[in-house]
């Protein structure tokens, strides 16, 4: 197994010598009409392939980073110039939208994806007006009942990610507990979360459970900012939290607030979206993220190879898409590596799942039944019962989270 | 000794208020204002990204006029601009200084939105539509009412209450955001009536932005007539230069006061309108996105002409397409547009300081008194 596994390994280190080598030939020419003599190991990109992608913000936001790094590892991966990669950020969710993705398809993108939750509206308005570009969509709820041929959701099991970092909050926890910093009954995690939504609601207590899992006593509060990207919130919620005797935060926003709040008050953090140890060398753990460039390359090959793209996609660990980033051992408690990779396999392997209901009760209850509101209509009613086999089952019924519940031992501030 | 200090109180120039300049003299030095700032920033290009400033120039270009779909774009957005810039005006000529006109406009965005989703479904479109109207000026006509009563009858500072009006409008567009969020939780309204367009602005020969265009020009030379020739106008010019006078020949203060005023409210409620019904057909607290603030700019760089602020608009929206061009064409942060944008306009402002004022050099007086 080892032997096929470092065979594997050195295959992927020589293709990648030989896309790291072919690089600057690619690049030189950069009019993209003599293309067509480069090999890769993917499809002949077209010389006219193009593909524009919208972005909320730019790279200052981590969240518009994510993505905006994944395009362009995706760019790399794929040979395509930058001519044919347009990338427009700081698109508002408005009308700016759809502007934005018709001057796209104007300018003759075969395919268009725009990146947050208020962009989904715009982008099915210009997807009925160019029925031949392919648009995608993340984090978007509508493509399962909107039917249009040519647009397409996109989400990621992230809660599995979450799951995993709440393992690595909860061994830190322990070993503080260990040291005699507090006694286990005061373990108290807090979390700054963006908005009360479904996504949110879903990351904590994906992150809540983990922890959990080794950490039984453990509680959480829980802060939103109502903004996916205020610095000056994030980092007043974390030293909220830190103050009301939070001994770890985590977050779900989009800015450097939380993390350099904890850095500052020396608190361990649990970041999102990216790595934040450059910033917070000492209190940075780990961080799980959506890694978006398995998707974009799987729609942009549809695209040439004429396929259709899924309606509603989600990756997870296995697709490369949920990923933890490197522990930082000089805040994580020791063992945190080992253990992670040890859960990772679990979830893998379907053994283990985040929302095993045995593992958590609403209301002092263990749940049997919940309706979740999956399909999105004007009633917001529950629609589909997503609790079968002992567990919640999330990102199943379509991409974007669905788990709304607030479970015992989390408070929301 | 004596000598020398009287020497050094004497600086190497001073600056004198033009007596006037004609016309063409003036106009050289804006476009020569035009050159230096597109050198200055040619120069910063080169110096931080190596790219050809040419190159540069021509994607901004492409930006704001590449295709026809982006024309139209422009046009709408310097309707928009035009719209908000004409209504502050009649108050900045009568000195009132209306820094509220984003909440202004924010109050009739959301009585368009309210009406919109409150009765959209309810009554035949023409009038709905006729509803939207009155209801946007009334609201946008009321916050700006507010404050002008008060400093028509207390004196209150109209800055800092206008301006503290800008905050109640944001927050009760989040209120209501709240109160009509669809989906639910996303903290947002979503495209308002998307199936039925009840309440949308029709298009007209197939062009969408054209009603918006159209109304904005009509209220420009409305703008242009009611200042320049109207007994209005004139008022307002006597209040701004001195109240008193105002009051001396008998006007009623008060009443032009809050009348300017009002005005100034119902056109930007009028922009609301025309951002909720024509374009974006959805509303955040974002949706007047600081053309508030920007107008007061295109304002005053047309010397409150509302004529010469179609340029001064064209030229804001213009920089701003071009700037985000920028950025995407030869893939930057969009902050090195910023930077360009702030250099051209700088450097425009700044020029008029020199069709004003002229800098006379001392002539060393020898000794020979």
């Amino acid at each position: 197994m080892k032997k096929i596994l470092a065979v594997l390994l050195a295959a992927v280190m020589v293709l990648a010598l030989a896309a790291c080598t072919k690089k600057p030939v690619d690049e030189e020419p950069s009019s993209g009409e003599d293309k067509s003599n480069t090999e890769t190991a993917v499809p002949a990109v077209p010389a006219d392939l193009k593909v524009g992608f919208i972005f909320l913000h730019d790279e200052n936001s981590t969240y518009d980073k994510n993505f905006l790094d994944a395009a362009i590892a995706a760019q790399k991966a794929l040979g395509l110039s930058d001519e044919q990669v347009m990338l427009k950020k700081n698109i508002p969710e408005g009308s700016e939208c759809y502007e934005a993705a018709a001057e796209l398809a104007d300018a003759g993108c075969d395919l268009i994806f725009a990146d947050s939750f208020g962009h989904e509206d715009y982008m099915i308005q210009a997807a009925k007006e160019y029925p031949d570009v392919q648009f995608c969509h993340a984090t978007g709820t509508k493509a399962h009942t909107e039917n249009l041929a040519n647009y397409h959701n996109a989400f990621a099991s992230i809660y599995e990610g979450r799951f995993l970092a709440g393992v690595a909050a909860g061994l830190k926890l322990n070993q503080m507990i260990e040291n005699g910093d507090f006694t286990a009954e005061e373990a108290k995690m807090g979390y700054v979360g963006a908005f009360p939504y479904a996504e949110v609601k879903s990351g904590y207590t994906s992150f809540y459970l983990g922890a959990k899992s080794v950490c039984p006593s453990v509680t959480m509060e829980v802060k939103y900012t109502n903004s996916w990207f205020d610095e000056a919130k994030e980092k007043e919620a974390a030293t909220a939290l830190i103050q009301d005797d939070c001994k770890l935060i985590s977050q779900h926003a989009d800015s450097m607030g939380a993390p350099t709040a904890c850095e500052a008050a020396n608190v361990p953090n649990v970041s999102y979206n990216g790595s934040t140890v450059s910033a917070c060398p000492n209190t940075f753990i780990v961080s799980s993220k959506i890694n978006w460039q398995p998707y974009y390359e799987y729609i942009i090959k549809s695209v040439i190879n004429g396929t259709e793209i899924d309606k509603d996609w989600c990756g997870n660990i296995a697709t490369g898409s949920v990923e933890l980033t490197s522990v930082n051992e000089a805040a994580a408690a020791p063992g945190t590596a080992e253990k992670l990779e040890k859960v990772k396999a679990q979830l893998k392997a379907g053994t283990l799942h985040v929302f095993d209901t045995s593992t958590f009760t609403v209301g002092g209850k263990t749940l049997d039944t919940y309706m979740a509101d999956v399909d999105t209509d004007a009633d917001y009613t529950g629609d589909t019962e997503v609790i079968s086999d002992g567990y919640f089952h999330e990102s199943e019924f379509r991409s974007a989270p669905y788990f709304d519940l607030l479970i015992d031992g989390i408070t929301e501030a | 000794m004596s000598k020398a200090s009287e020497k050094a109180k004497e600086p190497l120039f001073h600056i004198a208020k033009r007596p006037s300049m004609p016309m063409w003299k003036s106009w050289l030095i804006r476009i020569a204002a035009i050159a230096a700032a597109l050198i200055v920033c040619a120069a910063i290009v080169v110096m931080l990204t190596d790219l050809n400033p040419i190159e540069v120039y021509v994607s901004m270009f492409n930006g704001a006029f590449g295709s026809k779909r982006k024309i139209w774009s422009l046009l709408q957005n310097i309707a928009i601009l035009l719209c908000i810039s004409l209504a502050v005006t009649p108050a900045f000529k009568m000195r009132f200084w209306n820094i509220g006109a984003e909440g202004q406009v924010l109050a009739g965005c959301l009585a368009t939105a309210a009406c919109m989703i409150l009765i959209g479904d309810k009554l035949p479109s023409p009038v709905l539509i006729l509803i939207m109207v009155i209801a946007s000026i009334a609201a946008g006509a009321l916050w700006s009412v507010i404050p002008a009563f008060f400093k028509a009858n207390w004196n209150t500072n109209e800055t800092l209450f206008t301006l503290m009006m800008n905050y109640v409008a944001i927050q009760l567009v989040s209120f209501f955001i709240t109160i009509w969020e669809n989906p639910k939780g996303s903290a947002s309204i979503g495209i308002i009536n998307m199936n039925s367009q009840a309440g949308w602005f029709p298009s007209l020969f197939g062009q969408k932005y054209l009603i918006n265009i159209i109304i904005v020009a009509v209220l420009t030379v409305l703008m242009y007539i009611y200042l320049k020739y109207s007994k209005h106008g004139y008022e307002i010019a006597v209040v701004g230069e001195s109240e008193n006078t105002a009051r001396y020949v008998g006007m009623n203060v008060k009443k032009v006061i809050i009348r300017t005023a009002a005005l100034s409210g119902a056109l930007c409620g009028v922009a609301g309108l025309l951002l909720v019904a024509g374009t974006d057909h959805t509303m955040s607290t974002e949706t007047a996105g600081g053309q508030g603030f920007t107008a007061i700019m295109v304002s005053w760089l047309a010397k409150f002409n509302p004529l010469l602020m179609i340029f001064t608009s064209f030229l804001i929206v213009f920089l701003e397409k071009g700037a985000s061009e920028i950025a995407m064409a030869f893939r930057l942060n969009e902050s090195i547009a910023d930077i360009l944008t702030g250099i051209i306009l700088f450097f425009i402002i700044g020029c008029e300081f020199f069709v004003n004022y002229q800098i006379i050099f001392n002539k060393k007086h020898k000794e020979g008194k």
